[in-house]
């Protein structure tokens, strides 16, 4: 695949776009303790997006990996993950605070450092969702990609190292989405060094959906996702 | 692996200033003051009591189930876990709990994720979004956006160290509860749930209660 668009994201840097339906969007981290927050919403209907209780609950899955889909509230596949040599992406752990992120790494100002200064999670969402006519009431449950977090019985959430470097996860839109992604570090990272893996955004167009997709037959709750998806493009096309 | 130690409330209902039995299907939507105590009673055990917080000061601020969880570093609620909106303001504490498990990461049953759940005929079936959508309806302040993952009382959704979630029963029990404490002016916003579909309830939503204590030497009416 011929990639149409590629870019770097830096440690701390933010992103987001549109991206239209039947895109694989291609993640790559070039350093361990990688992690890239990301929101994602039904570009048209930003009131749409994707909603962590029902995508967890539909494939039994506290984690997201190969074969896997993420659901909008309306019951339909949003975006796939189609490729993954990462294993396991952190779905319940949110987004680092500024709070947390001047606790754990000292606080950092412009003024001081200038652009070396330490992003937070919160406020890069706060303003790439405030770019998309968004506010920091569309804030949701972000998926934190190359972070793995294991929950014991008791529900203690555990961070766990996974290596990254070189690893990528690969991801196609379903819909027409809007992206934003921070490459922030996951909340519970107890590492007290800011990570500074950079990460390769990479979009490329995708193969056309089979009914013998992976990703369609992972379970019948992704194929009835699947085709809620298809219905409501139908309903939207045009004759001609 | 820690051992749930019942709490015990030493409020007397008959002082509850508020009381009020939602039935199987209903919601409710009220505004609490800062030191009011709110019960949440599972009258007939194994109901799933979906329940949404927001800052009545800032309505766009809505319970944060991630920021809950990772400021506590687990994933159930409990005696003294601290809900947490998006923005970090403390909205409720948990004070007491005689059930032991409450689930922050099943969210709310909808027309939609039944279809994907159970079957695409699914779709007219009574649900817990419809509800939730049909109480912030009421006040203008609400819109869909401000629809957020919610707390299930008495539900209990485990999570294995393999990343493995499924749903189990059988931990609430008829007249378990939980009681939490505003921190701030909050509106609470609950779904009874009507989910006939899976066999947490035993196929049979039953009613549950909310009571109200005012703050020590308030009388304040809500």
């Amino acid at each position: 695949m011929t990639a149409l668009f590629t870019m770097t994201m830096q440690p701390g840097n933010k992103w987001s776009a549109h991206v239209g339906r039947g895109k694989a969007i291609t993640l790559t981290a070039t350093g361990d303790r990688a992690n890239l927050s990301a929101l994602l919403f039904h570009a048209q209907d930003p009131a749409e997006r994707y909603n962590m209780p029902d995508t967890l609950k539909a494939q039994h899955t506290a984690f997201l990996t190969t074969g896997n889909i993420l659901m909008t509230d309306q019951g339909k596949a949003l975006a796939s993950i189609t490729e993954d040599t990462v294993g396991w992406h952190d779905p319940l752990s949110g987004y680092t605070t500024r709070q947390a992120t001047d606790e754990k790494y000292g606080k950092t100002t412009y003024q001081d450092q200038r652009n070396d200064w330490l992003r937070s999670g919160e406020e890069n969402f706060k303003v790439e969702l405030f770019r998309h006519n968004l506010s920091p009431r569309d804030i949701g449950v972000p998926v934190n990609f190359f972070s793995k977090v294991v929950c014991e019985l008791d529900g203690t959430m555990k961070y766990m190292l996974q290596e990254t470097a070189a690893r990528s996860v690969t991801i196609r839109t379903e819909m027409d989405i809007l992206l934003v992604l921070s490459n922030t570090p996951h909340p519970l990272d107890p590492s007290g060094q800011y990570p500074d893996a950079s990460i390769v955004v990479s979009v490329a167009d995708a193969e056309p959906v089979s009914e013998m997709d992976p990703c369609v037959v992972h379970c019948e709750e992704n194929r009835r996702a699947f085709e809620n998806t298809w219905n409501a493009y139908a309903l939207l096309k045009g004759a001609n | 692996m820690s051992t749930f130690q019942p709490v015990d409330s030493p409020l007397l209902t008959e002082q509850a200033m508020y009381e009020q039995v939602i039935p199987a299907g209903d919601g409710w939507l009220h505004d609490l003051l800062p030191g009011q105590v709110l019960r949440i009673v599972d009258m007939e055990g194994n109901q799933a009591v979906d329940t949404l917080f927001y800052s009545t000061e800032d309505p766009t601020d809505h319970y944060s189930a991630v920021r809950t969880m990772t400021r506590q570093g687990n994933l159930y609620l409990t005696t003294g876990s601290t809900l947490l909106a998006e923005s970090g303001r403390e909205l409720m504490r948990i004070t007491a709990d005689t059930c032991g498990r409450h689930d922050t990461i099943g969210g709310a049953c909808s027309a939609q994720s039944n279809t994907v759940r159970y079957a695409h005929d699914k779709l007219p079936m009574h649900n817990c979004r419809d509800t939730f959508m049909l109480m912030l309806s009421q006040r203008d302040e609400f819109t869909k956006r401000d629809l957020a993952p919610n707390v299930n009382f008495f539900m209990n959704v485990p999570v294995t160290p393999e990343g493995e979630l499924t749903f189990a029963d059988g931990l609430s029990a008829p007249g378990r509860y939980v009681e939490l404490l505003a921190l701030a002016p909050v509106t609470v916003l609950i779904s009874n749930c009507p989910q006939l579909n899976n066999p947490c309830n035993a196929y049979n939503p039953t009613p549950a209660k909310v009571l109200i204590w005012n703050a020590e030497g308030v009388s304040a009416h809500v």
